[in-house]
């Protein structure tokens, strides 16, 4: 009833205003009145923060191709110069089948691991009105590590399940909070878990409109993993964004750019200088058909 | 609840004394055509508003309601192009001398002068506009051409080849009493 009200006052208001711009005025506040929620676009710019899925899906019938590069150690020193002389690389393709839903596969050298996963927009953040304050997607991945060793006989399997929670908080800032689950099929001793909690964080802020400035840490909580000395994932960098393509520049801790790898595996520490250098590119292709020619 | 308010602007605009013909489901498309590439852009829900007795008509849009063939296209016009988070809607208010009968089918080409905001900024502008007037509906049509950089819309050199100096706009409406 007080809905009704404020209606009627406000076509009150309409009559009394009824002059020249006024036209402008009624069709803004029935266009208020009917408004029907939008939904924020544009949380992050590509579909990784650095190494961890963003909220960010592939578009529909469209084709992501993702070329992610991680150097050697900075701290090799100048014979490997500083690191570029090795690198690992992982090769992507993403296809988004509806606006949320991808699927994806991949292939990293690093421990000759092929990759494949699913990601599922469950909730989206709503525009002004803040109906719904998060975006959340669902990200589960399958890996498995090709690389020949003696026990040819063990699973080289694993798994990660993670909840992606970003909120756009202005136009330039967004953050995510990660909460992930890895299963290894396979532990190096009794003493390591085959179920590894991790939290992630990461954010990103645009300096311009086609650059941002991002940063995510990933938090394993102790005494998951105890045979190697691993350290959390830390990692910085900058989003350059023209048209069709994203760049993506940063230095890690992390060689590994799958979620066992980077969140479970990282054996790099920033404060040995075991720094990677890496980049990802990514481009679009789109397949969608074109209504009218 | 939505006959009330039906009821209520019929109530209001003969109080008002003004003839009112509106929509709320006008057609503004966008088009930019180079030799790389064709961008189309449509929005299906504009509102437009005609008002015969003072000759004055407005149009207002959301920007995000314009629906691009690429998602990739229609993300990147609302963050870095439009930025229709702060600039949400584009609107027009603008006159005519043109008299309209609504009662008399026929067709007549109304020279609309007035003001177009869109990215924040306000221009004069003027065109002309077919009117075709059946059985009490006015259908209004125009084509014209706007600028990006006339309002202050900057695109990067990377992609200036892709996107038109000039965008072609058509509009489609089907006013109601």
């Amino acid at each position: 009833m007080r809905k009704f009200y404020t209606l009627i006052c406000l076509l009150v208001s309409l009559n009394i205003f009824a002059q020249d711009s006024s036209l402008l005025k009624m069709i803004d506040n029935s266009m208020s009145i009917n408004m029907q929620n939008t939904y924020v676009t544009g949380t992050f710019k590509s579909i990784y923060i650095i190494n961890t899925q963003s909220v960010e899906m592939t578009a529909k019938n469209s084709l992501l191709f993702s070329i992610m590069h991680r150097f050697g150690k900075i701290n090799d020193g100048g014979y490997n110069f500083f690191g570029l002389d090795n690198a690992t690389m992982r090769l992507g393709f993403d296809y988004g089948i509806t606006s949320d839903l991808s699927v994806g596969i991949g292939r990293s050298t690093f421990e000759k691991t092929f990759d494949g996963h699913l990601k599922y927009k469950l909730l989206k953040q709503t525009d002004g009105t803040d109906k719904m304050p998060f975006t959340v997607d669902i990200f589960s991945g399958i890996y498995y590590t090709s690389l020949k060793s003696d026990d040819a006989a063990l699973d080289k399997l694993s798994y990660d399940i993670s909840f992606l929670i970003a909120r756009k908080f202005s136009s330039k800032f967004s953050l995510q909070l990660t909460p992930s689950l890895l299963h290894y099929n396979l532990v190096p001793t009794v003493a390591d878990n085959n179920n590894v909690f991790v939290t992630g964080i990461g954010g990103r802020m645009l300096i311009t409109k086609h650059m941002s400035v991002n940063a995510e840490y990933d938090y394993v909580f102790p005494n998951q993993v105890n045979s190697m000395k691993m350290y959390n994932s830390l990692s910085a960098g900058i989003d350059i964004e023209t048209g069709g393509h994203v760049f993506q520049l940063h230095v890690t801790n992390s060689q590994g750019m799958v979620e066992p790898l980077f969140l479970g595996k990282t054996t790099g520490t920033w404060r040995k200088g075991d720094i990677f250098f890496g980049f990802n590119i990514s481009r679009v292709f789109n397949f969608g058909h074109s209504k009218k020619k | 609840m939505k006959y009330y308010i039906l009821l209520l602007f019929a109530c209001m605009s003969l109080t008002a004394n003004a003839q009112l013909f509106s929509t709320r489901n006008g057609f503004v498309g966008f088009y930019s055509e180079t030799p790389f590439e064709n961008i189309v852009a449509e929005n299906n829900q504009v509102y437009a508003i005609l008002d015969i007795s003072k000759k004055t008509i407005a149009f207002s849009m959301l920007m995000k309601s314009f629906v691009f063939q690429k998602e990739l296209m229609q993300v990147h016009f609302n963050e870095d192009y439009i930025e229709s988070d702060k600039f949400p809607k584009a609107n027009f208010t603008g006159s005519f001398t043109e008299i309209i009968d609504p009662l008399k089918n026929g067709t007549i080409i109304l020279h609309i002068t007035g003001s177009m905001m869109m990215h924040g900024i306000t221009k004069p502008f003027s065109t002309n506009a077919t009117l075709i007037i059946k059985n009490n509906t006015l259908d209004g049509k125009s084509n014209f051409k706007i600028n990006p950089s006339d309002f202050n819309i900057e695109i990067p050199s990377l992609v200036r080849k892709k996107i038109a100096q000039q965008i072609d706009v058509k509009i489609k409406v089907s006013l109601h009493p």
